[in-house]
């Protein structure tokens, strides 16, 4: 498909879109004027389309520096009466959280709506926390889409929802829904035509203090406006279309209420396998349909509440059953019926119901003796930085330095961030002993240093340091905190797939930008020793480290060099193995780990389609056995 | 639990291999046939050079995940990504995979030989069907139409419920013109090594 296609498409038109796509439609379907994110797996592709598509679908869309920012950009948007949108993976929620939990308590005039990914089973995240609680914690709406269809339809009806309401909506979907693909048919778009010159519409703010402006006198009505917003919201709910049920009982025994990806499984276990229950799936999930729940339980006798990952519906059915007085056994995650934690699939979901309803035969399947050896025996893959990454240079000069000055890496405290750069925890570079969040590396470079002896090495990215790096260093310089803070400058958001950020000339809609130096932010955070190097030069790598880790102030080491999956990029030719002159001490091997560089049958091999000539194994081996190619 | 119109694919190999597109076009052909279908796929940290996997359901599935034991295929693209596969497998799985290894650099274990994967599977189920897909791909024109060739493969399943022709139709449309000549033969080369 071509993704024009999602600005062009006409309502009724067919398209196999994965989950992220479908959002973007959604968008463009409800007429959005701005949106704002900050790139983070598994909500990125949002961001990805729409930086392709905002000028044709009239929406003004940023790369914004973090999920912060993201926020008041879309919330100042719906304040100025346009429709906006920001999306986020789960935990930028947190990062967000401070002017979310406010966003609530002063509403909006255009519809506003978060669409929060969460990872079950963290695929590449840091924790499972669950958006749904951050629902409750503010007190706003939550839909939850279980497939890309729902999606589309969701994200359109949540501007509905948020405009008739005045109030921030978010809609929750997880990662199987996220990156899921299915079918979806597209509906009608409102238009969002520009009433300027440029390609966005623009709104405007009328002023209202009571309104925008929490301070004590005006927020304590703001609250009291929210729970009469949340009142009207549960009538909604416990009436909606997308709370609805599906009829599968023959007698009226046993119910099962579930949501978002979570009910895919349990709909076809209880689909494929026949089995006689009732299913309640919430869609529209807070304000909580307790009305809803409390009628659709009246004559059950069992309930299974199947959800992901938090037993947030599970406590709030609990509540419904206290307050309505109904007799229903509560089979979820609190009295062990399903696991507390990680991803459901349909063998989860399977043997939770059988615990009660006895239905599944055993299946011993065992295999031949060779092949379980095999299986047992069989390499790991695990993902590992790139052949030609300006990261893996960095690693191996610091540990080189490390061992120059004398000292083990027991001395030397790494302090890791979040980015592909966190591969530094695997051998043999063993760079990441300790991470918190986006930036945590360099708050954490000051507490180690007033809270030990040991060195602190700090290792951020580009895009990390812009996120939230900043104030932290410059509280490293003024409480005089003695530790190397490296801002691993890749040129790119890479982990996520290759987003521009601050540091490069061009923004999220593909125009030219003002690239923001973080050499000029370093210095003028008051740090004395701030040098930009070029990782690909091993000698001057391991000197700037002995240098720094001499010195009793925050020293910053820049290294700048490109990530090596940037589209467009020359590659210098593959390195040569000379075989005459290898010495068989492996250290191309074992303390480099290129994957482009593999002993097979004891000989070095150089695997042509991945090394993209870095020239950094030559500089490791001493007897010229690596030689630049031609 | 096998029903008519029912097809679950596993799909797997290694990052950089073409599987999300290759997964795609299948998706894409099973909605232009009017059949429901789902897909799973996982981004992020999974690429990097790491083992990469599609989970592809034609039928009336709300779920995009395969049950355990639940494949009516697995394609695989690379010899032990096939044994990592095997959860979903029951012996009358098609097991379909590439011969040609990618040694992992990030393992200390060795990597055993393809023969010896072959021979294990024989013993444990009923339709292993092993191909030389990277050398059919070279042959077709690049190394980079194995998707392709894997994709063919699937096609001469007899129990695959789409058309070859469908799954051409739906790869014309996701790949580029100046690449289609290679690509149809990569995929016919893929179809005859299966279908004989």
């Amino acid at each position: 498909m071509n993704l024009k296609e999602l600005v062009t498409g006409a309502p009724g038109d067919r398209q196999f879109l994965l989950g992220n796509e479908a959002a973007v439609r959604g968008v463009i379907e409800a007429g959005v004027s701005i949106a704002a994110t900050y790139p983070g797996t598994p909500s990125s592709e949002i961001g990805n389309v729409l930086s392709v598509l905002a000028k044709d679908a009239n929406i003004y869309f940023e790369f914004s520096t973090n999920e912060k920012v993201a926020m008041e950009v879309a919330a100042t948007a719906a304040a100025s009466g346009l429709r906006s949108f920001t999306f986020m993976k789960h935990v930028g929620m947190n990062v967000a959280s401070d002017s979310f939990m406010t966003t609530a308590y002063s509403g909006v005039n255009g519809g506003m709506v978060i669409l929060s990914a969460d990872d079950p089973s963290l695929f590449s995240s840091q924790n499972e926390q669950d958006t749904r609680n951050y629902a409750r914690l503010a007190n706003v709406p939550v839909l939850e889409p279980s497939n890309c269809q729902e999606v589309k339809d969701m994200v359109k009806y949540a501007f509905e929802l948020s405009e008739q309401f005045g109030i921030p909506v978010i809609v929750r979907t997880t990662t199987r829904v996220s990156h899921m693909r299915g079918v979806v048919e597209f509906g009608d778009k409102k238009d969002n035509s520009s009433n300027n010159d440029n390609h966005w519409k623009r709104g405007h703010f009328d002023k209202d203090p009571s309104k925008y402006v929490p301070v004590p006198a005006f927020a304590g009505d703001m609250h009291v406006r929210l729970w009469d917003k949340v009142h009207k919201l549960e009538e909604i709910t416990n009436k909606s279309e997308y709370n609805r049920e599906l009829d599968f009982a023959g007698d009226k025994k046993y119910a099962l209420i579930s949501s978002s990806s979570a009910f895919n499984y349990a709909h076809d276990v209880v689909k494929f396998n026949e089995l006689d229950v009732d299913i309640l799936k919430l869609g529209f999930s807070y304000p909580f349909p307790q009305d809803l729940v409390a009628e659709f339980l009246a004559e059950k006798d069992e309930v299974f509440i199947v959800e992901e990952v938090d037993p947030i519906i599970e406590r709030d059915v609990l509540a419904t059953i206290g307050a309505k007085g109904l007799n229903v056994n509560v089979h979820g995650k609190l009295d062990g019926t399903f696991p507390l934690y990680h991803e459901f699939n349909s063998d989860v979901v399977s043997e939770g119901l059988n615990k009660i309803l006895g239905f599944k035969e055993d299946e011993n399947i065992s295999y031949s003796a060779s092949l379980e050896k095999l299986q047992e025996d069989i390499p790991g893959r695990a993902p590992v930085l790139c052949a030609g990454c300006p990261h893996r240079a960095m690693y191996y000069g610091i540990n080189k330095a490390i061992d120059e000055l004398g000292l083990t890496s027991a001395d030397v405290i790494f302090a890791s961030d979040i980015g592909c750069y966190t591969l530094g925890i695997n051998p043999p570079y063993n760079c990441a002993d300790y991470l918190l969040s986006m930036g945590s590396s360099v708050g954490d470079g000051c507490g180690f240093s007033v809270s030990t002896d040991q060195k602190v090495a700090s290792f951020i990215g580009d895009s990390t340091f812009f996120h939230s790096g900043i104030s932290p260093l410059i509280n490293a310089v003024h409480n005089k905190h003695n530790f190397v803070l490296t801002v691993l400058d890749n040129r790119i958001t890479a982990m996520t797939g290759g987003q521009p950020n601050p540091g490069i000339p061009v923004d999220g809609m593909g125009d030219d930008a003002p690239e923001v130096s973080i050499r000029k932010l370093a210095l003028a955070c008051g740090c004395d020793y701030v040098r930009v190097i070029n990782p690909f030069n091993l000698e001057q790598v391991v000197k700037t480290y002995k240098e720094a880790f001499e010195r009793d102030d925050t020293a910053v080491i820049i290294s700048k060099a490109p990530c090596t999956l940037i589209k467009g990029l020359t590659k210098k030719p593959p390195v040569k193995f000379v075989e005459n002159n290898c010495n068989n001490c492996d250290k191309c091997v074992s303390e480099l780990a290129c994957p482009a560089i593999s002993k097979i049958n004891g000989k070095i091999t150089i695997d042509e389609s991945q090394c993209d000539g870095c020239n950094v194994c030559m500089q490791v081996c001493k007897y010229g056995a690596l030689e630049a190619g031609r | 639990m096998k029903m008519d119109n029912h097809y679950c694919i596993y799909i797997c190999g290694v990052g950089g291999q073409g599987i999300i597109k290759t997964s795609t076009i299948i998706g894409e052909a099973a909605m232009n046939q009017g059949l429901d279908v789902v897909m799973s796929e996982i981004h992020g940290m999974s690429q990097r050079g790491g083992s990469v996997s599609t989970e592809l359901k034609i039928g009336g599935y709300n779920s995009s995940i395969i049950p355990n034991k639940g494949a009516d295929m697995l394609l695989s693209f690379e010899p032990i990504e096939t044994i990592r596969g095997l959860d979903k497998v029951n012996s009358e799985t098609k097991i379909v995979y590439n011969t040609h290894p990618i040694v992992p650099s990030s393992s200390d274990k060795a990597y055993p030989s393809v023969d010896s994967i072959t021979e294990s599977l024989k013993e444990n189920f009923n339709h292993v069907l092993p191909i030389d897909g990277t050398k059919l791909a070279i042959d077709a024109g690049s190394v980079l139409a194995l998707n392709m060739v894997l994709l063919g493969a699937v096609t001469a399943d007899e129990n695959f419920p789409l058309s070859k022709d469908s799954v051409i139709e739906a790869m014309k449309n996701n790949l580029k013109p100046k690449f289609h000549g290679m690509n149809l033969k990569a995929i016919e080369s893929g179809y005859k090594s299966i279908k004989g």
